[in-house]
């Protein structure tokens, strides 16, 4: 796996750069994740940053867009304004975690 | 590795590309309804203008009379087998008798609430909150005599087969 050295940290990404040890992520490198994909975190990011973390060592997997609005309580039109486009893949990406595998 | 990091493309300065889907819901069964659902809800979710077509037994999924009932029954449908992999079939025609779409209606969704995948309503829900497009069919309106006050509140119009046409230029497009 290659590596590649963000916010001062050598972490290790897949084929696409999504990091592939969730245990190398730290709140510190969130921002710089963020910024790296051009958003800037708020509270409402970090909300769902926490809750996918949680959830991921919870379930073992990441959590897909609706499980996100769901359990975090947060409308999904909203999640598509905090991570435009591609809100599942980017909070994934953001949080350390790999894309969703689920389909819904 | 070089100094700037390795970060995945989100394709976000590809707003222009244009990237359509456009799906045609003609089918009113269960099991007919959820894949232009699921597809839809995933094209959403990589950014993809997505529009839905409501249109003959698929108006069911968006009238509001008929959208939380939908039915599956295993007629005709040879595949039919009980969930699993036991090798077990079920003959099709076993599903003519009485009960028999009641209850594999109660089966499948089952199934289908186990992954956490919503019912029709809800799904509508996800997928107007996605952004989704959704068109309800003109001659099935008529047909039916349903006005868009039957319909689910997040289909924007009932349109014509041309206008359909018209909105999708350049989409890719599946029939279901």
């Amino acid at each position: 796996m290659p590596t590649t050295t963000i916010a001062g940290h050598e972490v290790e990404v897949n084929e696409e750069g999504f990091l592939t040890k969730p245990d190398q992520w730290t709140e510190d490198l969130a921002p710089e994740l963020a910024r790296l994909i051009g958003l800037e975190l708020t509270d409402a990011h970090w909300k769902l940053i926490r809750f996918l973390r949680d959830d991921y060592q919870a379930q073992g997997e990441t959590a897909t867009l609706r499980r996100a609005s769901t359990q975090a309580g947060v409308p999904v039109k909203e999640l598509f304004v905090l991570f435009p486009k591609k809100p599942a893949k980017k909070m994934a990406y953001v949080s350390g975690l790999p894309k969703p595998k689920g389909c819904v | 590795m070089t100094d700037a990091p390795f970060v995945p493309s989100f394709d976000d300065d590809d707003t222009d590309s244009g990237r359509k889907l456009a799906i045609i819901c003609s089918k009113g069964n269960l099991d007919m309804a959820y894949p232009g659902l699921i597809l839809a809800n995933a094209a959403l979710g990589e950014g993809i203008e997505t529009h839905l077509f409501f249109t003959f037994w698929g108006f069911d999924i968006i009238n509001t009379a008929t959208m939380k009932d939908l039915k599956f029954s295993f007629v005709g449908n040879t595949a039919m087998h009980p969930p699993g992999h036991s090798g077990m079939g079920i003959h099709h025609m076993l599903g003519a008798l009485p009960g028999a779409t009641a209850a594999a209606t109660k089966m499948m969704k089952k199934q289908i609430a186990d992954l956490d995948v919503p019912e029709v309503p809800e799904f509508l829900d996800l997928l107007s909150g996605s952004g989704c497009h959704m068109w309800a069919c003109r001659m099935s309106a008529d047909m039916n005599h349903l006005t868009e006050d039957d319909l689910y509140e997040g289909v924007e119009a009932i349109i014509s087969a041309s206008d359909f046409i018209e909105k999708t230029e350049g989409a890719q497009l599946l029939f279901i």
